[in-house]
């Protein structure tokens, strides 16, 4: 188990994170935790764009679309599998 | 900013608000949700046809009502913006969170999702908060079963303390259970307990200690926790609201806002300041709602979404993603100008016989001449043009958009492109704004709503007419065919697709150009966050389709189309037939724009034909043939031959054939667009922005092709 924490932009596709700190403030940062992106949650990285950018996570069953901005602003500790 | 609160639905929940007390015998009921989770097919199956809609299907903005009677009691529906919770500060969120709290609703209906149900809850347990009659529809319970998930409905609605139905909307199933609930919830049957969010004992403390103080201001109006929680937050928006419905100022308020600022030295003292306590609220939340979800949902299959998994691996592929997307919609397009080509000369035909009866019946009641042809062979005959031009390619057009919306692709399309929008510092969605200015730039810029940013909205108003409609696609493909193609056979078609495509994509690189340009000067600021859901893909229900995307799109663009079109119709009469000096006005004004459209590769006439082709871009060609053969009114020519050798007579090269499609591309919208823009953004001063933006462009890029190419001594 890795312990560092890294922004979700940098968890490679096909693996999961757990949520462990929100950088944004205002109203990005409602949004996120509206997403649920709550302390905890597991995401996984789905797919890039075809440009690379944005990426599109699965988190709490839907699959959302974060442009690099944002998700940098969410940092997870990346873990192998589910749990 | 040009967005108003009044175009953006603050304005038209009053009018609903409104109307409710007019009518106090209906019931009403409001309709909330996240979107993509069928809350307008609930919607409509419930009101039926019996609803006042001129929306943006499924992606409502304004609220759209519906009426229905269930066991002689009428109801009125409401349905609100779909949202994802009502804590942020969309405008969609405001208009729902004022509606569910001052709009009086007799229940309110919250419609999930069931294949997502957790995500789903978090809006259910918001608006708990606020109102005690609540019925849940867990809808889309067919999908469930497909992806094999079961959910315990008893047991959610034991937890949750409200009623609880699932349906399946879009086969009917569920709904007079729906109904059923609705009317003992209020007719106060079913009694609702809503048992809502504990949180942690120093936030509860903090509200316990404004609730007084709010009881005293405003009575048992609105749920007194859940105010005085929202004022603890911070919610400045929620101040305003409680003035505007309920005239009743907190802002100014000073012991109140004494009794906050006390709470909020009490919380930092132990540790929290305001930001944490926004997490704390939005934590427990969905923490409460990750467990009611554990509790209800029975089995799970963890991997329900492969399928859809699989095909996103292929639509979104960085070595397809691109290529498949282009030839969807270069086959939407594609099937759209060929297709309505005969239904298009079956309705002319029609239109111009009905021409013929009308001339017959002013020459019965003995009509003065010049009126006959005022009324009949310019205002009629415009009008018939317009249509029979513009209907059949609406009806193909709207139909099969709606087709890959409502299954999911559209979305795709904008993941596929959101990279490029945020370098020209948009908004990823302007995507699809664009793509639907291929049929038709007003239908695109009524698409611009579902941007949230009013920045990144303007932008793609703006910008939207940089990609050409269907209204200009035939005069693109005309001239193409003639001067660039040259000749006949398939490599000439074969090039005048390619010349078609090219002025695509200019028109695309255009767009995302004058985007980053108007980001930097008059639009500035940074693009606003992009969180997109990718919702499931799903069957799309053919009937629905059609119907909603005839009365919602084709019928509302046509009539507005049509009110622009009357009036122009008599002057682009008056104008060539009116003779001062032995030659028409239309005659004067072109050889008054003369030297100027030269400059830019073109002649006054072509000018003057773009100019009154204002109701409609498809009129521009025949007014051009009319003006050049001297004649009163439109015609159409019956081959491209013959019209090149027209062209040719007129002086025409190449290159003017190419300034007039580059001017095609880039000059003011049409009529109905800028009207559309005005009713859009309630702002004079942008729909002259739009106007200008265009235009200025054209000027630019055609002076700068043909000064070139004559300067180079190319033509």
């Amino acid at each position: 188990m890795n312990k560092y924490l890294i922004p979700l932009n940098q968890l490679p596709i096909g693996f999961f994170g757990k949520v462990r700190k929100l950088t944004a403030d205002g109203s990005a940062r409602r949004r996120m935790l509206d997403l649920g992106l709550i302390n905890d949650t597991t995401v996984e990285s789905l797919r890039k764009s075809p440009a690379g950018d944005p990426i599109a996570y699965e988190i709490r069953g839907a699959v959302i679309a974060l442009r690099s901005e944002e998700a940098s602003k969410i940092l997870v500790e990346s873990i192998q599998q589910l749990g | 900013m040009g967005l108003s609160k009044q175009s953006t639905g603050i304005n038209a929940l009053n009018g609903i608000i409104e109307t409710k007390s007019e009518s106090s015998d209906d019931f009403i009921v409001a309709l909330a949700g996240n979107p993509n989770t069928g809350k307008s097919t609930v919607f409509n199956s419930l009101t039926g046809m019996n609803q006042h809609t001129g929306n943006w299907a499924g992606k409502t903005v304004t609220n759209a009502t519906g009426k229905f009677t269930y066991k002689n009691t009428r109801y009125t529906l409401v349905d609100l913006p779909g949202t994802y919770s009502l804590l942020a500060n969309s405008i969609e969120e405001q208009v729902a969170r004022d509606f569910i709290c001052f709009g009086n609703a007799h229940t309110t209906v919250i419609v999930t999702d069931a294949t997502c149900l957790e995500r789903n809850l978090n809006l259910v347990l918001q608006i708990m908060e606020v109102t005690d009659k609540i019925v849940v529809c867990v809808n889309l319970m067919d999908e469930a079963k497909r992806k094999k998930i079961s959910i315990d409905l008893k047991k959610l609605s034991d937890l949750l303390g409200v009623p609880v139905v699932g349906t399946s909307a879009r086969n009917g199933k569920g709904l007079k259970e729906l109904k059923d609930t609705i009317e003992k919830v209020v007719r106060g049957e079913i009694k609702t307990a809503p048992n809502k969010v504990d949180y942690d004992a120093i936030v509860e403390d903090a509200i316990n200690e404004v609730v007084p103080y709010i009881k005293a201001l405003i009575g048992d109006k609105i749920d007194n926790r859940w105010i005085s929680l929202r004022l603890i937050d911070g919610d400045n928006l929620l101040s305003q609201s409680l003035y505007s419905y309920l005239n009743c100022d907190l802002s100014n308020n000073e012991i109140l806002l004494e009794i906050i600022e006390e709470v909020h030295n009490k919380l930092r003292d132990e540790g929290t300041t305001p930001k944490d306590l926004r997490d704390q609220i939005v934590y427990k939340i969905v923490k409460t709602a990750e467990s009611i979800s554990k509790e209800a949902i029975l089995s799970e299959n963890t991997v329900h979404n492969q399928t859809d998994r699989k095909i996103d691996d292929v639509l979104t592929s960085k070595l397809l993603g691109i290529p498949i997307m282009i030839i969807l919609l270069g086959a939407v397009f594609w099937l759209t100008i060929v297709g309505s080509n005969i239904p298009s000369s079956m309705l002319a035909d029609y239109l111009f016989r009905i021409e013929g009866y009308l001339t017959k019946f002013f020459a019965w009641i003995n009509t003065p001449k010049w009126i006959h042809d005022i009324l009949v062979l310019g205002m009629y005959r415009t009008l018939a043009w317009v249509v029979s031009v513009m209907l059949p390619p609406m009806a193909i057009f709207f139909p099969l958009f709606t087709f890959l919306e409502d299954l999911g692709y559209l979305p795709r399309v904008a993941f596929n492109l959101d990279h490029y929008f945020k370098k020209a510092c948009a908004h990823g969605k302007q995507a699809l704004t664009m793509c639907m200015g291929f049929g038709c730039n007003a239908a695109g810029i009524i698409a611009c709503r579902i941007i949230d940013s009013p920045r990144e909205r303007l932008i793609a108003t703006i910008t939207n007419n940089f990609v050409p409609c269907n209204g200009r696609f035939p005069t693109l493909i005309a001239l193409a065919s003639i001067f660039i193609a040259g000749g006949t056979g398939a490599s000439s078609s074969f090039a005048a697709v390619v010349s078609v495509l090219a002025v695509i994509i200019l028109g695309v690189m255009i767009t995302l150009f004058i985007s980053k340009l108007l980001s930097k000067t008059v639009l500035k600021g940074l693009p606003s966050s992009f969180t997109m859901e990718l919702p499931p893909y799903r069957r799309p229900q053919v009937l629905r389709i059609i119907i909603r995307s005839i009365f919602d799109r084709t019928l509302f663009v046509l009539g507005r189309a049509i009110v622009i079109a009357a009036p122009a119709g008599i002057v682009i009469w008056g104008m060539a037939n009116v003779y001062v000096d032995n030659a028409s006005l239309l005659t004067h004004c072109a050889q008054f724009l003369d030297p100027f459209s030269n400059l830019l590769g073109m002649d006054g006439y072509i000018m003057m034909a773009f100019i009154l082709g204002l109701p409609a871009n498809e009129i521009v060609i025949p007014i051009l043939i009319m003006s050049y053969m001297s004649k009163g009114s439109m015609l159409e020519l019956d081959s491209l031959a013959q019209m090149r050798q027209l062209f040719i007579d007129n002086g025409w090269t190449w290159l003017t054939a190419v300034c007039m499609m580059l001017f095609s591309l880039n000059h003011w919208p049409c009529g109905t667009t800028l009207w559309t823009i005005h009713k859009e953004t309630q702002s004079w001063k942008w729909t002259w922005v739009s106007f200008i933006v265009p235009t200025i462009t054209g000027i630019v890029v055609c002076f700068t092709v043909a000064q070139g190419v004559r300067l180079l001594g190319l033509v």
